[in-house]
């Protein structure tokens, strides 16, 4: 059972159901690879779209990570499926190719992107030096209490707060409690912030049969069992609901630009709920792949060739540039601090006067990166220098984030500013809608059609009632 | 009391055709580092204990969690996942090197590809619905299941590979991975239908045949894959398949 949800609603495939969906495709794509219907161009990254005069979209350029190779792709459309922005936060649950640079690059070149300021934090993540190790709401699910010590005896607190729905309260609603306990309260376990996960007081058997997959997670990057010790954990940036905007056919403002997954917008508003990102990923491939088809059947003309070997200057000429930089900075240094600054203010809690000064330290962050010194100048396999863009990408895209938690004076899903408390439809049911510009991002805001179901407030300390959930169904 | 700290030998090449070398980082040891940590260490000042500038050390890794299998490398003699290597349970020197079964690309990075070629050649894949829909599958027994449950973990990250003596530079040998693969598709009913044309692809070149029966392959594996099971089984069933292709021809 997930965090939000009451009732089962999700299949597990033993403890890694990630893992096996992950593999299960990967064997598709082979299975269509030999069938010659799919090539693949494995180890190669998305530099940029290429677009015609009238700006839609042709193909793209991208780079052989390998032998630093650029090549132009022409395309009758573009699929844009390249998952989260975890690494705009430095350390967070998601892998080291989600630098969010491909939605990014959409982005400076036309597409709008929206809801950047909703960053889902999930509550319960082994914090490490190189990522945040998800501890998935299964264990949550399966009876895991979540406690910390209180004049010396344990207090399950969310138990305490939330008595209808106690462990299995949604993700922003924990990781709020995780970060008052230990922030306001400083009860963090022996004043660190974390807190204990606990299934120590369950079966082991039962739970090697059901989420051995996540405990082992623990056991190998901690060190330690969970069937004897209590895990010590913390909150850790996890999803974006925010991404490029796209109709309901998953296009983007961008005439022939596709976007599905993580990287776009559309389904989880300011929250999502647990799975949710799978119902998302399969339904808008489901609705992209007919609607691609279509849109290369209705184009007219093809598009020149003079536009791919223009994209392709442009993409060398700013390489170019790269390997001549010379100055003091360290990417992966800027890299890290850029993390930390956004963790600290752009996650669980954002409070306005911070929210400025993150935008400004992000400026600074690009004037610094003009002084980056490359410190491999190597042609092949050459790590850094595919970095320093991606960094930059990095920053173009939290600007957005930052400015859009500004923008939002209210409280709303995952996005919790303590001067507004309080959710407000009147003036914030509204999609962010961010356009690039070299000045920084333009917004302009959407109304939200709530026509079908009459909002209303998120209560987790009492049931829902009964006669209003008619209604609202 | 001087401050801790942890000094990696990295054995570094500058691309598929140079020689390598061996280059010494040090860094301050912290209790939740592991090996990938400590390489990002290097990354933000990438000089050697000598002092000198140098490249940072360039290595594959994207989940660290090992999901994807794109760490592994051999760390003081063993090969494993970089990710899953605590600090806290290595000497004060480490060593590591690149998979030496792997062409090298630069550094720590290896081309894996092999592999995944060898899974195209085994046709390690399940027919399921394509553009329309074929209806439920049929429901497999749950110890069917959890036997097959042990074999899906597989990441294809190469360290079977790595340790096995018949993967060397004279021999085409598979590997174990793609038998522990052919044997999960065979528990599969709809997989099962394929099953012929799998062991095909393992009695040809390369396949089950070259099988030394070191079992090295199941002592390195870090998903604790049976490998050596599914070695004996599908070994098998390609004798049972080359006698029966014998006398039906």
């Amino acid at each position: 059972m997930r965090s939000g949800a009451r009732n089962h609603r999700t299949a597990f495939a033993g403890a890694t159901t990630g893992q096996q969906l992950l593999y299960a495709l990967d064997e598709q794509v082979r299975r269509y690879e030999v069938g010659g219907q799919v090539r693949k161009f494995e180890g190669w990254e998305m530099l940029s779209l290429v677009q015609d005069e009238s700006g839609e979209c042709r193909g793209i350029v991208a780079i052989d990570t390998r032998s630093l190779e650029m090549r132009a792709f022409p395309a009758d459309t573009v699929m844009i499926a390249t998952g989260g922005p975890g690494l705009v936060f430095g350390r967070s649950t998601q892998s080291l190719v989600n630098t969010g640079s491909a939605a990014s690059a959409a982005y400076q070149q036309g597409a709008t992107y929206a809801n950047g300021e909703f960053i889902q934090v999930h509550p319960t993540a082994v914090p490490g030096e190189d990522k945040n190790r998800l501890i998935s709401e299964s264990i949550r699910g399966e009876g895991g209490r979540v406690w910390t010590y209180r004049d010396g005896k344990p207090w399950y607190f969310l138990e305490e707060m939330y008595p209808a729905y106690g462990n299995l309260v949604p993700r922003d609603i924990a990781t709020r409690a995780i970060h008052k306990v230990v922030f306001e309260d400083k009860l963090g376990v022996d004043g660190n912030p974390l807190v204990y996960l606990d299934v120590s007081h369950l079966d082991p058997e039962e739970l090697n049969r059901k989420v051995a997959g996540v405990l082992e997670i623990y056991e190998k990057f901690a060190g330690q069992d969970p069937r004897k010790v209590p895990m010590k954990i913390f909150p850790a940036m996890h999803y974006s609901m925010g991404g490029l905007w796209v109709d309901y056919h998953q296009q983007t403002n961008v005439p022939g630009l596709f976007a599905a997954g993580e990287c776009e917008f559309q389904y989880h508003g300011a929250n999502r709920l647990g799975a949710n990102s799978l119902l998302s990923c399969m339904y808008g491939g489901d609705v992209a792949s007919p609607a691609m088809i279509n849109y290369s059947k209705s184009r007219k003309s093809a598009a020149s060739s003079r536009i791919y070997d223009s994209e392709l200057t442009r993409q060398r000429e700013s390489f170019d540039k790269i390997f001549k930089m010379d100055g003091s900075e360290n990417a992966f240094a800027l890299w890290r601090e850029l993390g930390e600054v956004m963790t600290e203010n752009v996650t669980v809690v954002r409070h306005n006067d911070k929210l400025k000064i993150t935008d400004d330290r992000i400026l600074e962050y690009k004037d610094r990166w003009g002084r980056i010194g490359l410190n491999d100048k190597g042609k092949w396999a050459n790590q850094e220098v595919l970095f320093v863009r991606q960094l930059w990408n990095m920053f173009e895209l939290a600007r957005p984030m930052t400015l859009g938690a500004l923008n939002r004076n209210e409280s709303r899903g995952a996005h919790y500013k303590p001067e507004y408390p309080e959710r407000d439809d009147a003036n914030f049911m509204k999609t962010t809608m961010a356009a690039w510009s070299s000045d920084g991002p333009r917004f302009s805001w959407d109304p939200v059609d709530a026509s079908l179901i009459k909002p209303r407030p998120r209560r987790y300390d009492v049931d829902k009632p009964a006669t209003e959930a008619r209604t609202a169904a | 009391m001087a401050e801790r700290t942890q000094i990696l030998r990295i054995k570094r090449q500058q691309n598929p055709n140079s020689e390598p070398h061996w280059e010494e980082f040090e860094i301050p040891y912290l209790p939740h580092h592991n090996v990938i940590s400590m390489l990002m260490e290097i990354r933000r000042k990438p000089v050697t204990r000598q002092g000198k500038r140098v490249a940072p050390v360039v290595f594959d890794a994207n989940c660290l969690e090992e999901v994807c299998g794109s760490c592994t490398m051999v760390i003081d003699g063993r090969v494993r996942q970089g990710c899953s290597q605590l600090a806290d349970h290595l000497d004060p020197t480490v060593t590591i090197e690149p998979m030496s079964k792997f062409p090298v690309i630069r550094d720590l990075w290896v081309d894996r590809s092999k592999m995944f070629e060898a899974l195209k050649k085994a046709h390690a894949w399940i027919p399921i619905d394509g553009t329309y829909d074929l209806g439920p599958g049929p429901r497999i027994a749950p110890d069917v299941q959890q036997l097959a449950y042990l074999f899906s973990r597989c990441m294809t990250c190469g360290c079977c590979l790595e340790a096995c003596p018949q993967v060397n530079s004279h021999s085409k040998f598979m590997g174990a991975a793609v038998i522990g693969q052919v044997y999960l598709m065979s528990q599969h009913p709809t997989g099962k239908m394929n099953h012929d044309e799998r062991l095909q692809a393992m009695m040809a070149e390369g396949g089950i045949e070259d099988c030394g029966n070191a079992q090295n392959c199941v002592e390195v594996c870090p998903k604790g894959i049976p490998l050596t099971t599914a070695i004996g089984a599908v070994g098998r069933q390609t004798s049972i398949k080359w006698l029966r292709d014998l006398f039906m021809k």
